[in-house]
């Protein structure tokens, strides 16, 4: 172990060292205090004679007399099945007074890039019983989809209702060990106590601890922590699906939180910025964590990850949301308008968009009419949106018969199809069911995307057919 | 990727400094673009700045727990690529290592650091069919003889274009058919030239021809909106803008599938894991319209995904061009899709922040509207160095952040191309697909591709598109109206215009690319299915003038069939029958 007492400058999160031997790129060091402290830190930039070390922990109490020491290795997140059911920090240690953890491997948390050959297409479906989701943004296994909110929306409600609800159909009926395969991951960055605290209580009252690893990274933790916590929850998360064979679901709150720390790493080491601020490099670094959800050929587990983003200003062309929108798999839109109308959860279906569910969808997935009645429920919602607009100038006599029938449906679309509450647990057929009660207040000619077959099949002629709801007003 | 067949080095170097995917090395003597192996573990990088005693290099793979004090070794040669068969049916990293052999060598699906692969098989014997004879002269880019690469590709060796001087010609001495492997002489020339199926060519040089001439023969692309209102050149250039979500890549990949050229190369820089997962699982199962072959036969594929080493990103744009130029030499017309060139752009400006040169706009570096024109300019229609004709088309998407068309890659790249598809996502939010706008899109090869298709399709293709684009310009204006004081308060013949209009955006512009026959669209039936609109709007239009009203003439029971015209496949008969249709029923109302 190389160890030296030669700080040279200490700045925001950094701190150079003079050295007199190679030292790799990205290697962990030690420091200790005066006081006796030892923080934790990462190689940024590595030159002859000179080191720049990010710490983790943030630089205060560190004086030029601390000593250096450095490890001779790159970041390594301790993995084992026993990790499941356990509390963490942001820094991979557990915090819950359980017994210590003997890890079966320590693997780099860097991870490398999964070869596009060797990855299976993600294909199968992901019954999350939320209609707004599994009816017209559907998630598949191995899925990349993220949350776009902004403060003051219920997004952990419907991230913990994903959480709870999520299963995989064909397993339902299976036995108790198929299912119990299925493990959440949950990395917090950033994030409140409160918020935390509302994750735990869920996680406890529903019993889906035992199955889960929490990392906890909270507000008052040091920054620059969080541009490794979700490193440890991926690997984490390819260690038990990749060699474990378990489903794992990461989710990971807040990515803005994330990306200020980017910034703040970026500011201190005074990099040339892109927009905003954020460092140029911050596609690559975000692909680099989103891309590390997927399947594998040959390997039963998959990583399915859904990301919570809170955008700034509510604003999806900030660079946050922006670059994540342009890795990910689609996105969900939480609408603060159609929260404050009291929709549970208040998906916004149109802005919002999964790019696997074609395949992920249709006859042995879900069911022969749910593409079709996907796309058409699209065109009519849409549709009705226009409309309101109108209707605001013009009053609802002046349209036509037609038209009425599109506000209508508009109408009930949101309180039938996408206000369920958030404890209730719908499955696939129940959302297509609601979904032809809707279609059906609609003239028959007007279903121009569903094929004839379908319209046959399950077109509600009259409205005694219906199943679940009668209309709107 | 070609250094892996001659792994001589010409001089070492050490390490100074690691920041990220920029190394710096000293003693190294170097020129510019050399491709050097950096570190113990021998990671490939290329030399992108000289000074003084200080080479900067950019790596092309992770560097990890590189250290300064580590050697530097320097091949002496650029960045370059292996040409051969073989090419084609293949899956390629950013810097032509083949994917496939690269999982096989690491064992594992994990792409491990180090590790080298030749682009093509050197050891896959091919059956050589010489083309020419003994004696016969021979010069630069002229063919020799023939390999059948694919079911679907004859591939065509070349004399080399560098082995002779522009306008010299040289004997053929020894050429003979047989089994050979890539590395072995096919023939032999009388200057000294042993002719090999392999050429390596380095990737920033575009491969010479004799000039450049102006397209005149459409890339058909099966997609109505493309093929119908905004066609593009064999040998064309076209940008696809657009905010995520709005189907940059599902148009790509319809192109991939369904454009006339006969071979594809497909860049996807920068993009999803998942995405490229996809191409390499589809394209082997999906058939090539032409020839009903398997459509990997005519492909190539470079996947660089999203987080893959950001170095490899900058130069996967000059691997495709490279391949693709050359199968042009062969007088074949290649299209390449570049996925997308924001990522490219973006993997410079990377780049040039951590040497800390001077920004331009954005943070972009100063030279990216350079090098966004040196690319397009690779792609055209060429009159060949060996006399025959072939072509390149460029089409690159683009991902403008925040869909905000004016920030400097989209700019910089419409100064250049000829062809603009803008995808705008209010159309994607209501599932208009193909999401492109009709409005903001253009094509400037219009004109002159018109006689390609009054001579291929029908005479009066250039009068229904003007048709077609009027309509839908006065329905834009009215729309307006309509806004502010609905529907009902318009003029009937107003009200009548919508009504088509209506029938154009939902039938003809709107093309449902998972529908098996809807995906692809040849020219006729494109052509078909404006007539038929077309004959809805004459007709309804008499009917209105013989005091038919409005309402009457909305509600007819044969014009909602224009919506299923896309899906039939034998629609030449359902046209006929539908015109017949529309105009029984509409005469029948006065």
């Amino acid at each position: 172990m190389k160890e030296y007492q030669t700080i040279t400058e200490i700045s925001g999160p950094l701190v150079y060292a003079e050295v007199d031997e190679a030292i790799g790129y990205d290697e962990i060091v030690e420091i200790e205090t005066d006081q006796g402290e030892t923080l934790r830190g990462q190689v940024l930039e590595s030159s002859e004679g000179v080191v720049a070390i990010q710490v983790f922990e943030g630089t205060s109490g560190i004086d030029r007399n601390a000593s250096v020491r450095f490890l001779d290795e790159t970041m390594k997140m301790p993995v084992t099945e026993d990790l499941l059911g356990r509390v963490l920090d942001g820094s991979g240690r557990p915090i819950d007074d359980g017994p210590e953890i003997v890890p079966e491997e320590r693997q780099d948390i860097v991870g490398a890039a999964i070869n596009p050959y060797s990855r299976e297409y993600p294909e199968e479906f992901i019954e999350t019983g939320v209609s707004g989701i599994d009816g017209m943004n559907t998630l598949v296994r191995g899925q990349k989809l993220p949350i776009f909110s902004s403060s003051g929306q219920p997004h952990n409600e419907l991230a913990m209702q994903i959480a709870r609800q999520a299963s995989v159909p064909e397993e339902e009926e299976g036995d108790d060990e198929e299912s119990s395969e299925f493990a959440v991951i949950f990395g917090a960055m950033g994030i409140t106590q409160e918020e935390a605290n509302e994750f735990m209580e869920d996680f406890e009252r529903t019993g889906a601890l035992e199955r889960s690893v929490v990392f906890m990274n909270l507000a008052d933790d040091p920054a620059v922590e969080r541009t490794v916590t979700p490193r440890m929850v991926l690997t984490t998360a390819e260690y038990l699906a990749f060699e474990k064979d378990y489903h794992v679901l990461v989710i990971l709150t807040d990515m803005t939180n994330y990306c200020e720390a980017l910034r703040e790493i970026g500011a201190a080491r005074e990099e040339v910025p892109g927009r905003r601020g954020y460092p140029g490099y911050m596609y690559t670094d975000l692909a680099q964590l989103y891309e590390r959800a997927g399947r594998i050929q040959g390997r039963e587990g998959s990583v399915t990850q859904i990301p919570i983003l809170t955008m700034p200003g509510d604003d999806d062309t900030h660079p946050i949301p922006d670059l994540t929108g342009y890795i990910t798999e689609g996105q969900i839109y939480v609408d603060p308008d159609l929260n404050s109308q009291g929709l549970q959860p208040p998906i916004n279906v149109l802005p919002s968009l999964s790019r696997l569910m074609d395949d992920g969808i249709g006859e042995g997935l879900t069911r022969e009419d749910h593409a079709d009645v996907k796309d058409q429920m699209f065109a009519a919602y849409a549709e009705g949106e226009d409309l309101r607009d109108l209707v605001n100038i013009v009053g609802r006599e002046a349209l036509s018969e037609l038209d009425n029938k599109y506000l209508d449906f508009a109408d009930a679309f949101e309180s039938e199809f996408i206000d369920q509450g958030f404890d209730q647990n719908r499955d696939i057929d129940e959302t297509l069911e609601i979904g032809w009660d809707l279609l059906s207040m609609l003239p028959k000619e007007a279903l121009n995307r569903i094929d004839e077959e379908f319209i046959e099949t399950y077109y509600r002629e009259d409205d005694s057919e219906r199943e679940v709801v009668e209309a709107a007003d | 990727m070609s250094q892996a067949t001659g792994t001589d080095t010409t001089g070492t170097g050490v390490i100074q400094s690691v920041s990220g995917p920029v190394v710096t090395a000293r003693d190294l003597d170097a020129r510019m673009n050399d491709v050097v192996y950096v570190g113990d573990e021998g990671l490939m990088g290329e030399v992108i700045e000289i000074e003084g005693n200080i080479t900067t290099v950019q790596v092309y793979e992770e560097t990890s727990g590189v250290a300064p004090g580590e050697p530097v070794e320097n091949t002496g040669e650029p960045l370059s690529v292996d040409l051969g068969p073989g090419v084609l049916d293949a899956i390629y990293d950013g810097v032509q290592r083949p994917l496939d052999v690269l999982e096989e060598k690491m064992g594992s699906p994990y792409l491990d650091r180090g590790v080298d692969a030749p682009g093509i098989d050197l050891e896959k014997q091919w059956e050589f069919e010489p083309t020419v004879e003994v004696g016969d002269e021979v010069g630069r880019g002229d063919v020799v003889g023939i390999v059948e690469e694919t079911v679907t590709i004859d591939h065509k060796v070349m004399v080399p274009p560098n082995a002779l001087e522009e306008d010299e010609t040289t004997e053929v001495t020894a050429i003979e058919s047989g089994s050979f492997d890539v590395t072995e002489t096919v023939a032999e020339l009388a200057n000294g030239t042993d002719v090999s199926m392999h050429q390596e060519w380095p990737v920033r040089e575009p491969r010479p021809s004799e000039n450049k001439k102006t397209p005149r023969t459409p890339l058909v692309s099966g997609q109505r909106i493309l093929d119908g209102l905004f066609p593009i050149a064999k040998g064309g250039t076209a940008a696809i803008p657009g905010p995520f979500g709005s189907g940059k890549t599902v148009t790509q990949h319809q192109l991939a599938k369904y454009a006339d050229a006969d071979i594809i190369v497909y860049v996807g820089c920068g993009e999803r894991g998942n995405e490229m997962t996809e191409v390499i699982e589809d394209f082997p199962e999906l058939e090539d319209p032409a020839n009903g072959n398997p459509l990997m036969a005519r492909t190539s594929l470079i996947a660089n995904t999203s987080n893959m080493p950001v170095a490899a990103r900058e130069s996967c744009i000059y691997t495709g061009i490279t391949i693709a130029e050359y199968y042009r030499d062969m007088g074949y017309d290649v299209a390449l899709m570049a996925d997308s060139t924001s990522r490219w752009a973006e993997a410079m400006r990377e780049i040039s922040s951590r040497l800390e040169e001077m920004p331009g706009e954005e943070g972009y570096p100063a030279y990216l509207a350079a090098r966004l024109a040196q690319f397009y300019e690779r792609a055209g229609y060429f009159e060949n160095v060996n006399g025959t004709e072939g072509s390149v088309s460029a089409i690159g998407a683009v991902s403008p952040p925040g869909g905000d068309f004016s920030e400097p890659v989209t700019q910089n790249t419409l100064r250049i191309v000829k062809t603009f598809w803008a995808l705008d996502a209010d159309l994607a939010e209501r599932r208009h697909f193909p999401s492109i706008n009709w409005n903001e899109s253009y094509s400037l090869y219009k004109d002159q591709l018109d006689p390609w298709f009054q001579e291929h399709v029908e005479e009066d293709w250039p009068e229904k598109r003007q048709w077609a684009v009027d309509i839908l310009d006065e329905e834009t204006e009215l729309q307006e109206i309509v806004q502010l004081v609905g529907k009902d308060a318009l003029p009937e013949d107003q009200q009548l215009t919508l009504e088509i209009a209506r029938y154009l955006r939902e039938a003809y512009l709107q093309q449902n690319a998972f529908h098996p026959v809807d995906t692809f669209c040849p020219p006729e039936k494109t052509y078909l299915m404006l007539t038929t609109i077309k004959t809805l709007h004459d007709e309804a239009f008499d009917a209105l003038e013989a005091g038919v009203p409005v309402e009457d003439l909305v509600n007819t029971e044969a014009a909602p069939r224009i919506n299923r015209i896309g899906v039939q496949e034998e629609y030449e008969e359902y046209v006929e029958e539908l015109k017949a249709d529309i105009t029984e029923e509409l005469r029948s109302l006065y």
